[in-house]
């Protein structure tokens, strides 16, 4: 065997381990699109194929008050808490970046040793305290937990990108006459695009996914989020798998959506904190 | 005068510190660290439930969770976890941040749907396995019979169960480390390969000699990551196994999840959160002080 060969045999097996691994991480996406527009009965009968007519009962199931209740909840929640995340965490990281204060680094060390905190040790006290101000149950009690968990690492991310702008643009703003918090929005913020909307699409994602939080604080059917809901869909239906499957598929559209159009930024959003760290 | 107006600017930079502080501060401090404080607090008293008054208890509760055998079963399948994070999802990540980092076509493409998995929800993950899962009309059943094999399909039950989640937990975050690890193969200089090629190196000898410790500091941050979401890991568990794992599946943050919210035995539940948190924090220090050590040298 000449070298040649030996090389495109090395080159065919690396493409059959590519193909190997596209098939196990892709092929579920596709079987739930495919089994979506199949009943019961036909899915019994041919689990792998194309549908033979398409069927639309499923989505007629998963298009149902309770199940668009359910996103309206999820986007409410996602929107609210990561419009007070990017607002509170690029302050706090401004202060971090740009002033020099007493104890700023031993706040700093603290607010990113949060990264670190099991969820489960603050569970018992979040339930609590939204209980005796009687916010539990709620959409808008949910946030608070929210927000505070998602800080550590928007604070990380936010503080390294201010960090990088250079000192002399904050300066000639202040000899023109901008005071501190003008140099904040007017400065800052406009130079921090790419930071913040990674930041925006990490804690985005988080939060849509959510579950453990969620699952403790609300009872009520009307105040689910999309995990909720699925999870709510699938111990009525659970005999009914395409339709299961169905709900799954759009409960993860806006996501998969969100990652078609952008998924260089999604990427990055999910992975930054980490690689920087 | 002088004095007044420096004591003025300085009373006024303070002020402006606390406005730009503060709002991160008040939810950080009420959910994270007094929530924190109040876990330790709580988990000093014997409490039933939300209303029912609390028995100062002092470290009884520490005794009984540290002779608890559930417990320790629990943290046990956490160490599962941990070792098979470090041994099946850290090499696994690394070969296929090679192969999207190699020179074969198409690398975009398999890199975007190689991490599909990571953006479903891991409920939507866990059913979705689940329904995969089922012994008569799952995805799975359908090809061990295909393929003609005799063995059990009854995956989420009894032994089998552990590794079921486990292939799972892979299937969701190998792409996800498969992203740092891409990341941290980007930054190692090309030069530093066309080098060692000239000096006659083959592909094996680029990798441990070059590829390798150039990404020990990405492999670092991510090893940390793994362990510590590895003691701490919850939804899948809870979800695959239908909100009620057994001895095979109870993880801390489950067991501590049925004392607290399933039994109301808010005190004794607060106790195992604590040991979570004082686990998690010495394993992440021990690691990262042991790591750390061998970087220098």
């Amino acid at each position: 065997m000449n070298a040649k060969t030996k090389r495109n045999l090395i080159k065919a097996s690396l493409y059959a381990c590519c193909l190997l691994v596209l098939v196990i991480t892709g092929f579920p996406f596709i079987f739930l699109l495919i089994n979506s527009f199949k009943d019961m009965q036909e899915y019994l009968k041919n689990i792998w194929q194309l549908p033979t007519k398409f069927f639309f009962g499923n989505y007629q199931a998963v298009f149902k008050p309770d199940f668009l209740r359910y996103f309206v909840n999820s986007t409410l929640v996602s929107a609210v808490s990561v419009f007070l995340i990017v607002l509170t965490s690029s302050m706090i990281s401004f202060a971090f970046a740009k002033m020099k204060f007493k104890g700023s680094s031993v706040l700093y060390f603290l607010i990113i040793a949060g990264m670190m905190i099991p969820i489960h040790t603050t569970l018992i006290p979040t339930f609590t305290l939204l209980s005796s101000i009687h916010l539990n149950d709620s959409l808008a009690g949910l946030c608070g937990p929210y927000i505070s968990y998602n800080i550590p690492i928007s604070v990380f991310i936010l503080t390294q990108f201010f960090k990088e702008i250079p000192k002399e643009i904050e300066e000639a703003a202040i000899i023109d006459g901008c005071t501190t918090v003008g140099v904040f929005h007017r400065i800052i913020l406009p130079l921090s695009g790419a930071g913040l909307s990674t930041v925006t699409v990490y804690t985005f994602l988080n939060i849509w996914n959510e579950f453990t939080y969620a699952n403790v604080l609300i009872n009520t059917t009307s105040k689910k989020t999309l995990p909720l809901g699925i999870r709510e869909f699938y111990g009525f239906q659970s005999v009914n798998i395409p339709a299961v499957l169905t709900a799954i598929l759009v409960g993860s559209l806006p996501v998969i959506l969100l990652y078609f159009c952008a998924s260089e930024k999604v990427v990055n959003g999910l992975t930054q904190g980490a690689v920087k760290g | 005068m002088n004095q007044d107006s420096a004591s003025a600017k300085k009373l006024k930079k303070a002020g402006l510190v606390l406005l730009f502080v503060l709002p991160a501060l008040f939810f950080y401090g009420t959910f994270n660290l007094l929530g924190i404080a109040r876990t330790f607090y709580y988990s000093t008293m014997d409490w039933k439930g939300i209303s029912a008054n609390k028995v100062f208890l002092g470290l009884s509760n520490y005794i009984a969770v540290a002779k608890d055998m559930n417990f320790w079963n629990a943290l046990k399948n956490n160490m599962i976890l941990v070792i098979a994070s470090m041994f099946i999802q850290m090499p696994g990540a690394l070969l296929l941040a090679l192969l999207i980092n190699s020179k074969l076509r198409f690398t975009k493409f398999f890199r975007t749907v190689f991490f599909m998995p990571m953006l479903l929800s891991t409920v939507a993950t866990g059913i979705m396995w689940i329904l995969f899962y089922d012994p008569n009309f799952g995805l799975m059943a359908k090809v061990i019979r295909a393929l003609g094999l005799k063995m059990s399909t009854a995956f989420l039950q009894g032994s089998t169960a552990m590794p079921a989640i486990l292939f799972v937990i892979c299937w969701q975050f190998i792409p996800y480390y498969m992203i740092i690890f891409k990341a941290g193969l980007s930054n190692v200089p090309e030069e530093l390969y066309e080098a060692a090629k000239i000096d006659g190196a083959n592909t094996w000898q680029c990798f441990t000699n070059i590829t390798l410790p150039m990404i020990i500091p990405t492999m670092r941050t991510s090893a940390v990551l793994q362990l510590v979401g590895s003691l701490k890991y919850f939804d899948l568990f809870y979800v695959m196994m239908g909100g009620a794992p057994n001895t095979s599946t109870e993880l801390m943050a489950t067991y501590m999840y049925k004392k607290g919210f399933t039994e109301f035995q808010m005190g004794y539940a607060s106790t195992i959160a604590a040991y979570m948190f004082l686990i998690c924090f010495i394993f992440a220090c021990c690691f990262l002080y042991a790591t750390s050590r061998k970087g220098e040298n």
